[in-house]
C-alpha cells in the first residue's frame, strides 16, 4: 500500500532542543494505535528555518504547517488531522497583524520572499537517506560533470554563474577553482570549511544536518574541476548532529560508489574524511584551518602563497565554505545563466541569513541577493519584538559592523555591506532595538575577538585588549574625550597591521558604531550617561513625583535603604548610596521610577 | 554500486514516488476524499488507497490526493471531489475502489467527467 500522507518533523538542532524527537515518537505511536502505519508515515527532516516557532511538523500532501508542536498537540494532530481529515486549528501559525490562521507554509510571511537554493532540500528530505536525495535529483550534477563535461568546462560554468564564497570574503568561486586547477601537482585537495564560528550564525550547521549530500556532491564536483583526489570536511566538535549525519552520508555515498574509486565508471576517484576541530574561531581562516588539519597550532600563515598554490601538506588546495558547495549542484543542473539571473550585478544567487536578536521571527532565511535589510527584518522577521524602535542591525559577526536605520533600504550584497563598514560574513544578522547600547555591543564583539585571537600578531593580541580596556573605561563612566580619539586610532592600527582576516576586521564593530552612533559614545564620555540604560555604572534612578503614590514598596525592597519618604507621600532616592541594583525599578507598579 | 548516469537515473525513478507527497505544492490537480466518520464507515480508506495506487500506475505526477472532513453528503459516502485547473470542482458520490480507479483513468487522466456518478458540479 503506498504511503498517502507524510508528517515531516523538523530534526534540526533547534527543534530537537525543543523536544522534536519526542514529538516524532508520539506521532508514530498514535498513528500505530490508529492502525494507519501502512498508509501514513512520520519522518525526520532537516531544519525548516522557522526556529522561533519550533518544533515544526508539516503534513503532506495536505500542505499544512504546524508550529510549536508538543506531545499533547502531536496526539491532537493525529486524532483530528490524520484520522478525521480536519486541520487542527490550535497549532497553525497566526499572522500577528490580522490574527488570521495560515495553514500553508508558502503563505506565511516568513517564507514569502524566500528562495531556497542552498537550503532546497532542508525540511523536504530525510537527510539520513541517500535515496531521497537521489530522488530530488541528487548526484545528477556530479554524473553530468563526470560523463559530459571537461574540468575546464565546469570551471567555466561556475565562473559564469557569478558564485562567490559564502563564508565571508566573497571571493569568486570559479576563479579560486581555476587557480587550483592551474597549479601543477600530482596530489591536490578539496577542503570544506565547516568551522562556522560567528556568534548566532548556524546556516552551515543546518545545511550539514538537513542535506549533507549536497555538500559532498559539491565537493566532488570541485575535486573533478581542480584535479583533486581527496577531500576534508573541517567541522567543529560543537556540531555533533552535523557530524553524525555527515558520517552517515559519507558511508551511504561510498556504498553506492558515489565516493571512492572510479566514480560513474570514469577515471575519477574521490573520497572524503571528516576532521573535527576543537572550536577555535581562528580555524575558520583558511591557512589556520590547514595548520589545524596538519596537526599544528591553529595559526594563520602569510599569503601568498595562497592555498591554491601551497596548501594542505604543501599541495595545492581548494577551500570553500559549506553553503558555497551546496550551491554547486543546482548551478551545474540549471546552468550558469539561471544562477546569474538571480541577485544583483556583482552578487549572484541567494544568501542564507541567520536572523537573530530583537526580531519577532528568529530563524534561518534564504533570500535572493539584493533583498533589502528592511524586507528581511520587517517582512520575513516580522518586525521588532514588542513594537520597539529599530536601532541597528549587526551583520558579519565579529568581523562586521552595525548598520543604522537610515540604511535599511540598502539592497544586501557583498559590496554594499562592505561600503557601509560592515560585511556579509557568513550571514549572521543580529537586530538591535532602542534598548541596546551600541558601545556595549562593540564591547561584546571585541571581547569575542580578544578571546579568539591566536596571539600571533602583536597588533591583534595586544591591540584588541587595549581597545577593550578603553571601552570598559567608557562604559564605567570613566572615559575622557581623548579616549575616543585613541580608540579610533588604535582600531585603525589593529586593522592595518594584522596578518589575517580576524585581526584586520576585529575593530569593525568599534569603527562602525563610532561612525554611526558617535552621539552614544559622546553621551557615555561627556555626559556620563548611557542613553539605552544598559551600562550599569552610568545609570541613575529617579522617582517621578507626579506618579509616585507613596506605597513604600520601593523603600521596602531597597537593599541599601537609600529610598526615603513617608507612606502616601512622594518618595526620593538618595543617589549617593545607590548601588543601582534596579530592584526599585522592577518593583514599582506605578511606573514612577525611571532610569537614564 | 552506481557505474553510470543511467544507473543513477534508475534509482531516481525508483524513489521518485517517495517525494510525490512532499511536492504537493507544485501540483495543479487536487483530489479530495471525504474521510470523516461517515466516509470511513462507508469504506473511504479503500477508496483513497485505490486512487493513490491508480495514480501511481498511470504515472500521473501532477495530482495530489488529500483527505478532507465531512461535506454533508453522508448518505452518498464515500465522496470524492476532483479539482482540475480552470474548471469547476466535480463531486462524485458512492465511490468504491472500482469507481475510484475509473475516475482516475477517465476524469483525472483524460478530463472526462463521468456524469452518472456526479453528485454535484
Amino acid at each position: 500500500m503506498p504511503i498517502r500522507m507524510e508528517l515531516l518533523v523538523c530534526g534540526g538542532t533547534g527543534c530537537q532542543a525543543s523536544n522534536s524527537n519526542r514529538v516524532l515518537e508520539v506521532l508514530r505511536e498514535e498513528i500505530k494505535n490508529a492502525n494507519l502505519e501502512n498508509e501514513v508515515s512520520v519522518l525526520m527532516t532537516g531544519c525548516f528555518g522557522f526556529c522561533e516557532k519550533g518544533p515544526i511538523v508539516k503534513v503532506m500532501p495536505d500542505n499544512v504547517f504546524y508550529v510549536e508542536v508538543d506531545e499533547d498537540s502531536a496526539r491532537k494532530i493525529v486524532a483530528e488531522h490524520v484520522v478525521k481529515g480536519r486541520v487542527y486549528q490550535e497549532k497553525l501559525y497566526v499572522e500577528p497583524d490580522t490574527h488570521e490562521k495560515l495553514p500553508e507554509q508558502s503563505k506565511i510571511p516568513f517564507y514569502k520572499k524566500q528562495l531556497r537554493i542552498a537550503l532546497r532540500n532542508c525540511g523536504k528530505i530525510d537527510p539520513e537517506n541517500i535515496n531521497e536525495y537521489i530522488a530530488a535529483d541528487g548526484y545528477m550534477a556530479l554524473g553530468k560533470v563526470l560523463t559530459e563535461m571537461t574540468p575546464e568546462g565546469v570551471i567555466d560554468v561556475v565562473k559564469k554563474s557569478g558564485l562567490r564564497g559564502r563564508g565571508g570574503g566573497g571571493f569568486p568561486t570559479g576563479v579560486k577553482w581555476e587557480a587550483t586547477r592551474k597549479s601543477k601537482s600530482d596530489i591536490k585537495y578539496v577542503i570544506c570549511n565547516a568551522d562556522e564560528g560567528d556568534p548566532g550564525a548556524f546556516m552551515d550547521r543546518s545545511i550539514l544536518e538537513g542535506d549533507p549530500h549536497s555538500v559532498l556532491e559539491g565537493m566532488a564536483i570541485a575535486a573533478y574541476a581542480i584535479g583533486a583526489q581527496f577531500g576534508y570536511i573541517y567541522v567543529r566538535a560543537e556540531y555533533p548532529l552535523a557530524i553524525h549525519r555527515l558520517r552517515i552520508a559519507i558511508n551511504q555515498a561510498r556504498e553506492l560508489g558515489l565516493l571512492g574509486k572510479n566514480i560513474f565508471g570514469t577515471d575519477f576517484s574521490f573520497d572524503v574524511e571528516i576532521k573535527i576541530g576543537a572550536g577555535a574561531f581562528i580555524c575558520g581562516e583558511e591557512t589556520a584551518l590547514i595548520n589545524s588539519i596538519e596537526g599544528g597550532r591553529g595559526e594563520p600563515t602569510v599569503k601568498p602563497p595562497y592555498p591554491a598554490q601551497v596548501g594542505l601538506w604543501k599541495k595545492p588546495t581548494n577551500i570553500n565554505n559549506v553553503e558555497t558547495f551546496a550551491n554547486v549542484a543546482p548551478i551545474i543542473l540549471n546552468g550558469a545563466d539561471w544562477f546569474a539571473s538571480i541577485g544583483t550585478e556583482k552578487s549572484k544567487g541567494t544568501k542564507v541569513f541567520a536572523l537573530a536578536g530583537k526580531v519577532n521571527n528568529v530563524g534561518l532565511v534564504e533570500v535572493p541577493m539584493g533583498t533589502t535589510l528592511r524586507e528581511i527584518i520587517y517582512e520575513l522577521g516580522g518586525g521588532i519584538r514588542g513594537g520597539k524602535k529599530f536601532k541597528a542591525v549587526q551583520t558579519g559577526g565579529p568581523s562586521g559592523g552595525c548598520i543604522p536605520a537610515e540604511y535599511l533600504d540598502t539592497p544586501i550584497d557583498y559590496d554594499n555591506l562592505t561600503a557601509l563598514g560592515s560585511m556579509m560574513g557568513s550571514g549572521g544578522m543580529i537586530v538591535m532595538d532602542e534598548d541596546d547600547c551600541m558601545v556595549n555591543i562593540a564591547k561584546f564583539y571585541l571581547e569575542f575577538s580578544c578571546d579568539e585571537s591566536c596571539g600571533r600578531c602583536t597588533a591583534c593580541r595586544v591591540g584588541n585588549k587595549r581597545l577593550l580596556e578603553i571601552l570598559n573605561k567608557i562604559t564605567e563612566g570613566k572615559g575622557e574625550m581623548e579616549d575616543l580619539e585613541m580608540l579610533k586610532e588604535l582600531a585603525e592600527t589593529v586593522r592595518d597591521s594584522s596578518l589575517c582576516g580576524l585581526g584586520q576586521t576585529s575593530p569593525n564593530p568599534v569603527l562602525s558604531t563610532m561612525k554611526f552612533f558617535y552621539d552614544e559614545y559622546l553621551a557615555h564620555v561627556r555626559d556620563k550617561e548611557c542613553p539605552a540604560g544598559v551600562c550599569k555604572e552610568l545609570l541613575k534612578y529617579y522617582i517621578i513625583p507626579e506618579k509616585c503614590v507613596g506605597c513604600t514598596a520601593c523603600a521596602k525592597v531597597c537593599p541599601v535603604n537609600v529610598i526615603h519618604g513617608e507612606p502616601k507621600k512622594v518618595h526620593v532616592i538618595d543617589r549617593d548610596g545607590c548601588i543601582k541594583c534596579g530592584q526599585c525599578y522592577k518593583t514599582c507598579r506605578f511606573g514612577a521610577i525611571t532610569r537614564k | 554500486m552506481i557505474k553510470s548516469l543511467e544507473e543513477l537515473k534508475k534509482i531516481r525513478e525508483q524513489y521518485k514516488d517517495t517525494l510525490q507527497n512532499r511536492e504537493a505544492e507544485d501540483k495543479n490537480i487536487k483530489i479530495l476524499v471525504g474521510m470523516a466518520t461517515c466516509g470511513i464507515a462507508a469504506g473511504a480508506r479503500n477508496t483513497i488507497n485505490a486512487i493513490i495506487e491508480e495514480i501511481r500506475n498511470e504515472n500521473i505526477d501532477n495530482a495530489v490526493v488529500v483527505q478532507t472532513g465531512c461535506m454533508g453528503f453522508c448518505y452518498a459516502e464515500p465522496t470524492v471531489e476532483v479539482r482540475m485547473p480552470n474548471s469547476e470542482p466535480i463531486l462524485y458520490g458512492k465511490v468504491d475502489s472500482e469507481k475510484a480507479k475509473e475516475i482516475v483513468k477517465r476524469h483525472v487522466k483524460n478530463g472526462e467527467v463521468i456524469r452518472e456518478w456526479v453528485l454535484r458540479g
